[in-house]
């Protein structure tokens, strides 16, 4: 694989596209089309990785959502953020409503993009089924998962897309628990098993990326999936300033990776010059907090173990 | 075009003539014929829409949710589990006011498992707030999913024909089958008057704290009482291009009768040999069949019921903890301060079992004795130690 190096941060790029928030600024377009006044906590990353999307998307869309965060806080009825269409139906079925979405519009002849915008529960738990449906069917469809690694919207309950480690309340620490004792779910490779042509995984830390990848998604034929990390202050204790530098710091420490799945071909996107360590991504959250050394070394051990295996291969 | 056709084929061929545009099915017997026709009709390009074959009863509906919203006429069909798991997507697909027409065919609910007919899954399911039909007949299936859509595109609100499970859906009838200009005419095309269109975005689904939820409720059973004038009209024009009419009750012979018995679906046909055999042995019955169970036929009910001494309910479904059907329970209420007549419910048929001729004549006696003498609400009949009872 090629690499180019980014002429600010020097980090290696396997595309031409820089990581830096301000060029990812200066390049969007002005046109909200997720409206201010929604009821998101401050300096959530789930509703950035919204607003982005849509940005990516332009107007010519139809968004579906299963329940969950950015459900709740963008549809307060009388109000709506949503400047496009929008419908949510229930958690567990946002994969088989938006086949429904995209087959009326085949039916109709219309070309509108149909984009799902589901949390980790309603993609990696209750609606893997319905999205596994969607996704072997081949229906033309984007569908975004924002992994806040957790059930947010109820208080912070374990998801299968819960890290090594975490405190959630529902997998809290005890005199017999360090959290919880499973590694997350592995979704992307998941989606990616069902032979779609586009699978990506990204971070809200760097946007550019990330915006780059719906586009793409968005602009293939058939399934797509995104798998974007939303920090989320409220459920990972961590200041509402800090959500777009734990979403780097999940990346710069290897804890988190950046690759594209195209027609069944993997790429690393970034590789971090000099991989931090993860204590330090660790270290800045309340939910990690309180995991001894040993489970810390455990975790870098096992992150060292992955990109030893991905550095080899490149 | 008169032909003799399987239940399930009359379904496919109204669902065809009704020009739906998205199908979406999961597989459970005795549903399965249903939606092989409708495949075959979609793969031979005799029926210009999108099937899509989904993993489940739940994605099934919800594929018809995401459909209809776009504004797409949208089809699926089930049984028994496939209800019951559907059950959540019920309720939203009817307060989001969506126009989708299912065709249940009728079968227990598990456990123990049986792939039989009785009522017990679409009763279950009265209160979700979508139209509900028990049809007696193969012919009755075929034109009340026609009379489904236009009932429900000018109400906006999902209608379920309900359709006993082997006895209609695996039965051959002579079926007559309109012509599609005639269809046309009688049902336009669907143009919701709100839909997920970019050219101009709405909102579908929103979360309604509790300073909204409950205008939303009181607006959608408004909608309800309006779908039974609307099925009354609608069934009468009908009646005017094709010639049948089925009304929201049917009345058999009820204006001499000394008893009477009420039913719905494909019993009913039973009942009305029972009614004639019994008329010849002097014994003057009848029978109401209630053709449209929800929103309920409350006045129609009562005008047709209260003046009787003795009223039996006989129905395969059974309440759990209160006894008798819903039925029962529904008409009993209905006849609440106008009538003080007797109302027996008979839970019958229950997985299947068999109703023959002599247990409806049984129902029939009792309704008779309790004229003269004390007999329980509820009885179940056609079981074994059902005389204990």
């Amino acid at each position: 694989m090629l690499f180019v190096r980014c002429k600010e941060c020097g980090a290696k790029l396997s595309a031409s596209r820089c990581f830096e928030f301000k060029l990812a600024v200066n390049n969007l377009p002005d046109e909200e089309l997720l409206s201010y006044g929604h009821r998101a906590c401050s300096g959530c990353g789930a509703i950035i990785a919204v607003r982005l999307a849509l940005k990516a998307s332009g107007r010519d869309v139809i968004v579906v959502q299963p329940t969950g965060c950015m459900e709740v806080v963008t549809t307060p009825y009388p109000e709506t953020s949503w400047k496009v269409p929008y419908i949510h139906v229930a958690f567990e079925n946002a994969g088989a409503v938006a086949s429904g979405v995209w087959r009326a519009l085949k039916v109709l002849g219309k070309k509108t993009k149909v984009l799902v915008i589901g949390g980790d529960g309603g993609t990696v738990d209750i609606g893997l089924q319905a999205l596994s449906g969607a996704l072997e069917r081949g229906e033309n469809i984007t569908y975004i998962c924002y992994d806040n690694e957790a059930y947010m919207n109820t208080g912070v309950q374990r998801s299968g897309a819960t890290p090594f480690g975490a405190v959630t309340t529902t997998s809290p620490a005890g005199k017999l628990s360090f959290g919880e004792d499973r590694p997350k779910k592995d979704m992307p490779h998941i989606v990616a098993s069902h032979n779609v042509p586009y699978v990506a995984t990204a971070s809200v830390g760097y946007p550019m990326d990330y915006v780059e990848k719906v586009k793409k998604a968005l602009s293939v034929e058939g399934p797509s999936y995104i798998h974007v990390l939303t920090p989320c202050p409220t459920g990972w204790g961590f200041d509402s300033s800090k959500s777009i530098e734990l979403g780097k710091l999940a990346v710069d420490t290897g804890m988190w990776i950046l690759y594209e799945i195209e027609n069944g071909v993997e790429k690393i996107n970034y590789i971090p010059t000099k991989r931090k360590p993860v204590v330090e991504y660790l270290k800045a959250q309340r939910r990690f907090r309180h995991l001894s050394d040993d489970i810390i070394s455990k975790i870098q051990e096992e992150v060292d173990r992955v990109w030893e295996r991905i550095l080899k291969s490149t | 075009m008169r032909d003799i056709v399987e239940g399930s084929r009359a379904v496919a061929e109204a669902v065809k003539l009704c020009r739906a545009k998205v199908i979406s099915a999961y597989p459970i017997t005795p549903q399965t014929h249903i939606v092989e026709y409708l495949a075959e009709f979609v793969a031979n390009g005799e029926l210009d829409a999108e099937f899509v074959r989904v993993e489940s009863e739940h994605s099934a509906l919800s594929v018809c949710v995401g459909a209809s919203a776009t504004g797409v006429r949208t089809f699926t069909a089930t049984s028994s589990q496939g209800l019951a798991l559907m059950f959540e997507v019920l309720f939203i697909a009817s307060g989001l006011r969506l126009p989708i027409v299912m065709v249940n065919a009728n079968r227990a609910l598990s456990a123990p498992i049986s792939i039989w007919n009785d009522q017990s899954d679409s009763t279950a399911v009265r209160d979700c707030g979508w139209i509900q039909v028990y049809v007696e007949t193969n012919q009755e299936a075929l034109d009340s999913v026609i009379q489904a859509y236009k009932v429900a595109e000018k109400v906006l609100l999902p209608f379920m024909v309900c359709m006993d499970g082997f006895v209609l859906t695996h039965t051959y009838e002579p079926v007559d089958i309109p012509d599609q200009r005639l269809v046309d005419d009688y049902l336009p095309e669907y143009d919701p008057p709100i839909k997920l269109d970019p050219e101009n975005p709405v909102t579908i689904g929103p979360i309604a704290d509790p300073n909204y939820y409950m205008e939303f409720k009181l607006v959608q059973d408004e909608a309800m009482n309006e779908a039974k004038r609307v099925l009354k009209d609608e069934d009468e024009k009908f009646g005017e291009i094709f010639g049948r009419r089925y009304g929201l009750i049917e009345e058999y012979r009820t204006d001499d009768a000394d008893v009477v018995l009420v039913t719905m679906g494909s019993l009913a046909g039973t009942i009305k040999d029972v009614v004639d055999r019994m008329r010849e042995k002097g014994k003057n019955v009848g029978l109401v069949r209630v053709r449209l169970y929800r929103p309920f036929p409350k006045d129609e009910i009562v005008r047709a019921l209260k003046d009787f001494e003795v009223i039996g309910v006989i129905e395969k479904d059974n309440c759990f903890g209160f006894g008798g059907g819903a039925l029962f329970h529904d008409v009993r209420s209905a006849l609440y301060g106008k009538s003080n007549a007797k109302v027996i419910g008979f839970v019958a048929g229950l997985g299947g079992r068999d109703i023959p001729y002599w247990d409806i004549e049984k129902a029939y006696e009792m309704c008779y004795e309790a004229r003269v003498k004390e007999v329980p609400d509820v009885v179940w009949i056609g079981v074994r130690d059902w005389f204990r009872r």
